[in-house]
């Protein structure tokens, strides 16, 4: 059983970490402050039901997404898990040539990821659905595994890579967008990756 | 284990690069990848775009939130509250 007395000791080195992940589910700074105190003061309270030696940064996410679901999901008309289209594998990879452009250096891939910049990344993480942008966060940013995933969010494992693979996809389209609109590559139709068989 | 080919490499590439995959297939995948510079290709993409993401969402706490947070822990911890939140 956790010590309360230890608990701001024990708990602050993932301050930055979920501040980050509360800024990305909220998409505001006030929201992201007020979800970051809720958490904390929520895991304070349960500390003592915590067992030590268990994983203490997947258990302050799970509290972390569970107040941000109960607090700010509430106000969204429903579940937005049809809310996201289709996008094809290698979206960008099949956009921007592969292969034959890295011959010459410097790959269209680099242009495009070095000409984008923080604050586009963001939103484009910002505009793909909720369900979505938790898992890619999670997995892409905190370095959770799937199973650490779907105990944080509470789904089957199965639900996690889907939502995973289906947001990276959305959000290389969005970024593949951003590119186009900057002119910084022309739209052309998806490339076939060559494959052998 | 047989060679696995491109299709079969590409089609495990979040798997691959999530540490999700057990070590056997790992390892046909890492030397499908020496010989394959369309599949490296591919992966590094995959790659650099979860490095963008991971570094653009990394953002400083707010002193002042961490001094209210601080403050509103001190108040709670000298009233003694405690509740199972699970």
């Amino acid at each position: 059983m956790a010590d309360q007395l230890t608990f701001a000791e024990d708990t602050s080195p993932y301050m930055s970490s979920l501040y980050a992940a509360a800024r990305r589910m909220t998409r505001n700074d006030a929201d992201a402050e007020d979800l970051l105190q809720e958490t904390f003061l929520k895991a304070y309270r349960g500390y003592g039901g915590f067992k030590e030696g268990t994983n203490l940064k997947a258990w302050l996410y799970r509290i972390l997404t569970n107040s941000y679901i109960n607090r700010y999901r509430a106000k969204q008309r429903r579940p937005d898990e049809t809310d996201l289209e289709d996008v094809e594998d290698f979206y960008l990879y099949r956009r921007l040539g592969g292969a034959e452009s890295s011959v010459l250096g410097r790959s269209a891939e680099d242009e495009v990821l070095d000409s984008i910049t923080d604050e586009q990344v963001r939103d484009a993480l910002d505009s793909l659905p909720d369900t979505f942008r938790m898992a890619v966060v999670l997995a892409d940013v905190e370095g959770f595994s799937y199973k650490e995933i779907a105990e944080i969010l509470d789904v089957p494992i199965g639900t996690v890579m889907s939502r995973l693979h289906r947001g990276r996809r959305a959000l290389q389209k969005a970024l593949y967008e951003y590119a186009v609109e900057r002119g910084i590559t022309s739209p052309k139709p998806a490339e076939v990756v060559d494959v052998e068989s | 284990m047989p060679k696995p080919t491109c299709e079969e490499s590409l089609a495990q590439i979040y798997l691959f690069l999530d540490g999700e995959l057990d070590d056997d297939t790992r390892t046909s995948i890492e030397l499908h990848l020496e010989h394959c510079s369309p599949c490296v290709a591919a992966f590094g993409l995959e790659m650099e775009l979860r490095a963008l993401v991971s570094r653009c969402c990394r953002e400083p706490v707010p002193q002042e939130l961490r001094d209210r947070i601080a403050a509103a822990l001190h108040e709670m911890g000298r009233s003694g509250s405690s509740e199972d939140v699970g």
